[in-house]
């Protein structure tokens, strides 16, 4: 009768030492992917913001058509795709729009503008804010990765299927891509 | 992570604050009792009190602390990079919902943080903050406050600051109305009855304004922020070089600052020239050089 009870009250304690690690697993990926969707959230509003920025800019801009072109072509890839070619368009965008910064420097008049200064404002708040949820998202990843690595819970990250996440796209590559053109 | 762990831990501590506050309400009752004859009628009345004015100020302190300190909402556009850093710190902290954003007119370097949980917390700095340091510093500073936020050192804080009014409230109260004749039903000479209850009343108050003092203002936790600060920007100097800064500063004062809300500032809101020793020892912030030398090493 005892060895039963022992039997039963061990099984118990391993049942619950599962639940507790597959809830813990859980809580990991659930917080990469809200990480993930405030990265989201912040792309779309740098979306959003671009065509303002490209009007207030092509009326003082209007020979650096070449500039404005380059970030449009960018926006549009910026909200399909897989994470990677999102990470990558949103890279391309950062340097489309560093671009156009710098040009404005040249045109004192687009630089006084109130709507242009408050756009600069807002995408450079928003870049910022790209770069912060990329590192929340990775430190997300990285706690994840490592939690399913380590033993013991390996083994059951294997029984559950959990998989390895990648990190935010790398930023190297991305530097050759976005001409200034006068 | 050691955040989650400081989380819990905090967690842990605000209950043990609501205890002894409990425990506290309860003694101030039957001393109450004692002096009006029933026990049930004093522990009602502190009770009701007690619990009234828990709840007013837990859930009403955010806003009675910015009021007191004079802050003012900040807005776009005039304050499109603070309101912008904060919210982008907020994302990195994996905050829910940013604080809210208030700003104080004084031309003293200081900042602070307050607010019973993440998803009801304000991020306050001074004008003269936002002038003297660049954004890299204001940006250590800033999340130096979000650690303090998401860590729950708010909540700790806000619970300790209740029962410290609470106290001070309560012996003001009792002191005044035994002094102004509210005589008891016993027949003693009134003078020895104030005494014997007002030394009663304050050998009660001292533990518990001393417990809630030392839980709140742990100095270990002013280092746990700048640290989880520095982690947030991922770049430790922003707040060394801001620390140094506020060093510097000639007049740390900020105007509307008292005994209440001093150890919510990231400085100590007082002058320099009153600092003796005792003042080090409870003082409510670690030395500023110990602060910055820790940076400096990360």
């Amino acid at each position: 009768m005892v060895a039963t009870w022992i039997l039963v009250v061990i099984a118990v304690v391993v049942v619950l030492f599962i639940v507790y690690i597959y809830n813990s697993l859980i809580k990991l990926k659930v917080r990469i992917r809200n990480a993930w969707a405030q990265i989201d959230v912040q792309l779309k509003r740098r979306y959003d913001l671009i065509p303002n920025l490209v009007d207030t800019v092509k009326g003082y801009m209007a020979h650096e058509k070449g500039v404005l072109e380059e970030v449009t072509k960018a926006r549009t890839s910026l909200m399909s795709g897989t994470k990677e070619e999102k990470a990558k368009a949103s890279n391309q965008i950062t340097e489309a729009l560093k671009s156009i910064f710098a040009v404005a420097e040249s045109y004192p008049d687009l630089k006084a503008s109130e709507n242009f200064k408050m756009l600069q404002e807002e995408l450079s708040g928003t870049e910022s804010k790209i770069a912060y949820a990329r590192q929340f998202y990775n430190d997300s990843v990285m706690a994840y990765n490592e939690a399913i690595q380590v033993f013991p819970k390996n083994l059951f990250a294997k029984l559950f299927a959990f998989k390895i996440e990648e990190f935010f796209g790398a930023e190297a590559k991305e530097k050759e891509n976005v001409k200034v053109s006068f | 992570m050691g955040m989650y762990e400081e989380i819990a831990a905090n967690k842990r501590r605000s209950y043990l604050l609501i205890f002894l506050f409990l425990i506290f309400i309860t003694l101030i009752g039957l001393v109450i009792g004692f002096f009006y004859g029933s026990p049930y009628f004093g522990l009602g009345l502190a009770f009701v009190i007690g619990g009234v004015y828990f709840l007013i100020t837990y859930y009403k302190g955010a806003g009675a602390i910015l009021t007191m300190s004079k802050a003012k909402e900040a807005k776009k556009p005039e304050h499109a990079y603070l309101i912008n850093t904060v919210e982008g710190l907020a994302i990195a902290a994996g905050l829910a919902k940013p604080p809210k954003v208030y700003v104080i007119e004084d031309s003293a370097l200081n900042a602070f943080a307050t607010g019973r949980d993440p998803e009801h917390s304000v991020v306050c700095v001074t004008t003269g903050l936002m002038a003297k340091l660049n954004r890299l510093e204001l940006e250590g500073v800033l999340a130096h406050e979000l650690s303090h936020i998401k860590n729950y050192d708010i909540r700790v804080m806000m619970l300790a600051a209740v029962m410290v009014g609470l106290t001070v409230l309560l012996s003001d109260f009792l002191l005044r109305s035994f002094l102004w004749g509210r005589g008891g039903r016993r027949e003693h000479n009134q003078l020895t009855g104030v005494l014997i209850v007002a030394g009663l009343v304050l050998a009660i108050l001292s533990p518990f304004i001393g417990e809630a003092m030392r839980l709140a203002i742990s100095r270990k936790r002013e280092y746990l922020a700048d640290a989880s600060g520095a982690l947030l920007t991922r770049y430790p100097k922003g707040l060394a070089d801001a620390l140094r800064k506020i060093k510097e500063d000639p007049d740390p004062l900020v105007d509307h600052a008292n005994r209440a809300t001093a150890h919510l500032f990231i400085s100590t809101p007082f002058r320099k020239s009153k600092r003796s020793f005792m003042k080090k020892i409870f003082s409510t912030h670690p030395p500023i050089d110990d602060r910055i030398g820790r940076l400096d090493k990360m």
